[in-house]
């Protein structure tokens, strides 16, 4: 932990497309325990960001540094390993799984059996089998839809994808969460049980990083936001200071004549 | 162990309609049986009908290797003939005269039982020399690839002629021993002991046997891996390649795995038959092979053991018994209607020039009556029951 506290540092990251900046020098601290927002209009880079921080896009330029070290342009999975679990705006579960063994994946990397264990199914094999479901079973239940453990994926109404995503993420018992606009698409009474799903998962002692267009959920829940706007950052501080920005209000409302 | 026994009939009324249950009952009793059946039955063919099934077993447990890349890993290899070479020459190589007429100049004659993991190890050594620099691609091209390495791997066993013999083949290969044999009605014999025995194609309730063990050892394999950490990451890889990194998943390493295991099946096969054929040759392991085992795993269920198997059993059958038989079922009905010598020769032989067109119409039939396969996997099931989510390309996962 480094000495000011902060989990996540993002050091001038810029992504390019060819031509396009879609991330431009983006800087900022994500403090170990709070829950950060990044916001945004559509097309800010805000996903690009996440991309970039979890190694599935790697940064053009910039540098990425978790828990004190830098993981910038590691794969995705060394990542993952690091302890940085994530959500897709789109949701991007194993379909064709049960809802078991999605959060069941998530705790690959936590796992040890090899190949001869799971050929031979020793003990070791055995006894880490019953732990990742207890776990697993568990995670579902955390997440309340542990009914639909022995379901596919796919056949889970919208908002049950949703949580099972963030299931799945949290198997790999990660340290800082990414959740990428978790309360896409949902009802009133789905944003506030995720907020209180959200909290929960701060209690655990996990640092939760989100994107999110809506603002009665970030402003509800965030310690601090940034803005983003074409790829650059144009605010940061507490939900009152980006409140009253003028320049994120210019950003989403566009400029007063 | 009572306890166990006594709930044998309640778990069986429980799972009496579970297809991949009856699937594989119906093997257990069908396998045990066959050799007994057989010589009562018609013991003129019975010699010929058990080498036909333990023949069909190396197709059997090529489909079960090719199942872990195809149907677990969704990736599609169309050159797994390759592996099935190398296992074979692993073999002919090892147990023959070969390297005595070789540069090396010296006879190696190393028992079957030990060459049957060097091949399992030599095949899956190929198989992740081979995954390491194209699985990378994906879907297509790597289909494209795996063509070229099917193609490029015989060809390599037939130019190094100073090693392989090349065209000639490497022939007079050791048969398996055994130093303790129990013989009986299912050799057509009286019952007795019999020491060192030599496996032979006149006798082959030995392969028989051997081969429905190595089946039965490569079934409980591939399903114990299934249902581990590596078989739910290979399906997450499937399902999602981005989404198993991002959850640390190991994607490279874990589909270099499948195609490895996958292949070390195939060098099982290999070995086999290089054993049982005595004779090796590039001949044997052409694009037709490739495509028969994939045809075998998507035809029976792909990505479940069992439908595989099946698959496996019933395009061995068609291919080698009904279109083997065809002309002779033309001559023998066109005789017994009565038509003219001339006409019924004309007749059988276009039966046999149409062999392919036939196999190909029971294809076609079949995929079109069944496209999930005959014993399909839940996943495979449901996705061509109730179709994909609203309006989504239909990705095929690997089946292309």
């Amino acid at each position: 932990m480094s000495a000011d506290g902060s989990i996540l540092r993002l050091e001038n990251v810029t992504r390019r497309f060819g031509g396009l900046v879609a991330v431009d020098e983006v800087s900022f601290d994500v403090r170990r325990g709070e829950v950060f927002a990044l916001i945004g209009p559509n097309g800010a880079g805000k996903t690009t960001l996440f991309n970039g921080i979890t190694g599935l896009i790697p940064p053009t330029s910039g540098t990425v540094v978790f828990d004190g070290a830098d993981i910038t342009g590691l794969k995705p999975h060394q990542v993952a390993v690091r302890g940085i679990a994530r959500t897709f705006q789109n949701i991007r579960l194993f379909d064709y799984m049960s809802a078991l063994d999605n959060v069941r994946v998530g705790q690959h990397s936590r796992m040890h059996a090899k190949v001869w264990d799971a050929v031979f199914k020793t003990p070791l094999e055995r006894v880490e089998e019953r732990e990742v479901e207890a776990r697993a079973m568990q995670l579902l239940r955390f997440v309340g839809i542990e009914r639909q453990a022995h379901n596919y994926a796919r056949n889970l109404p919208y908002g049950q994808q949703r949580r099972l995503e963030i299931a799945r993420a949290l198997a790999s018992g990660p340290t800082l969460l990414l959740l990428d606009e978790p309360a896409a698409g949902f009802t009133p009474q789905e944003k506030v049980e995720l907020m209180v799903l959200v909290e929960k998962i701060l209690d655990q002692g996990i640092t939760v990083f989100l994107i999110e267009h809506d603002m009665k959920v970030v402003m509800g829940i965030s310690k601090r936001i940034a803005v983003l706007d074409h790829g650059e950052k144009i605010a940061e501080g507490s939900p009152e200071e980006v409140r009253t920005n003028s320049r994120v209000i210019e950003a989403y409302l566009g400029k007063s004549a | 162990m009572i306890e166990r026994v006594r709930s044998l009939p309640v778990w069986f009324r429980a799972n009496s309609r579970n297809p991949n249950v009856i699937v594989y009952t119906c093997l257990v009793v069908g396998v045990l049986l066959y050799p007994t059946v057989v010589q009562f039955v018609n013991p003129d063919q019975s010699i010929t009908l058990i080498n036909t099934a333990a023949d069909a077993g190396v197709f059997v447990l090529m489909a079960i290797g090719l199942n872990v890349v195809v149907g677990f890993a969704g990736l599609l290899d169309l050159g797994y003939a390759a592996f099935f070479a190398i296992g074979a020459y692993t073999y002919a190589m090892l147990a023959s005269g070969q390297l005595g007429i070789a540069p090396i100049h010296h006879a190696v004659h190393l028992p079957f039982w030990l060459l049957l993991i060097v091949a399992v190890f030599v095949a899956a050594s190929a198989g992740a020399l081979l995954g390491a620099p194209t699985l990378r691609l994906r879907g297509d091209y790597l289909a494209i690839v795996t063509l070229g390495f099917g193609e490029i791997v015989p060809r390599l066993f037939r130019n190094l002629s100073a090693w392989t013999g090349g065209v000639n083949a490497i022939s007079a290969i050791d048969s398996p021993t055994l130093p303790v044999w129990i013989d009986g009605p299912w050799d057509g014999a009286p019952f007795g002991i019999v020491h060192n025995l030599k496996f032979t194609v006149f006798e082959p309730v030995a392969y028989y046997l051997l081969m429905a063990l190595l089946i039965f050892l490569c079934i409980i394999i591939v399903t114990n891996l299934q249902r581990s950490r590596l078989g739910r990451a290979w399906m997450a890889v499937r399902e999602d390649e981005l989404a198993a990194s991002a959850m640390g998943v190991n994607t490279r390493n874990i589909k270099l795995l499948a195609f490895s295991i996958g292949a070390a099946f195939s060098g099982f096969a290999g070995c086999y038959f290089g054993a049982k054929l005595s004779t090796v040759s590039p001949e044997n392991f052409s694009f037709l092979v490739s495509v028969t085992v994939l045809l075998m795993v998507t035809l029976g269920g792909m990505g479940n053991v069992p439908g595989v198997i099946v698959g496996a059993l019933l395009i061995y059958f068609v291919q080698y018994k009904i279109l083997g038989d065809l002309p002779h079922w033309v001559n023998g009905i066109g005789s017994a209607v009565g038509l003219p010598t001339t006409t019924v020769t004309k007749l059988s032989d276009l039966a046999t020039n149409l062999n392919y067109v036939v196999f190909g119409l029971i294809l076609v039939v079949t995929m079109l009556l069944r496209p999930q396969g005959l014993v399909p996997s839940r996943q495979r099931q449901e996705e061509l029951t109730k179709g994909t989510h609203g309006g989504e390309v239909v990705d095929m996962r690997g089946a292309a």
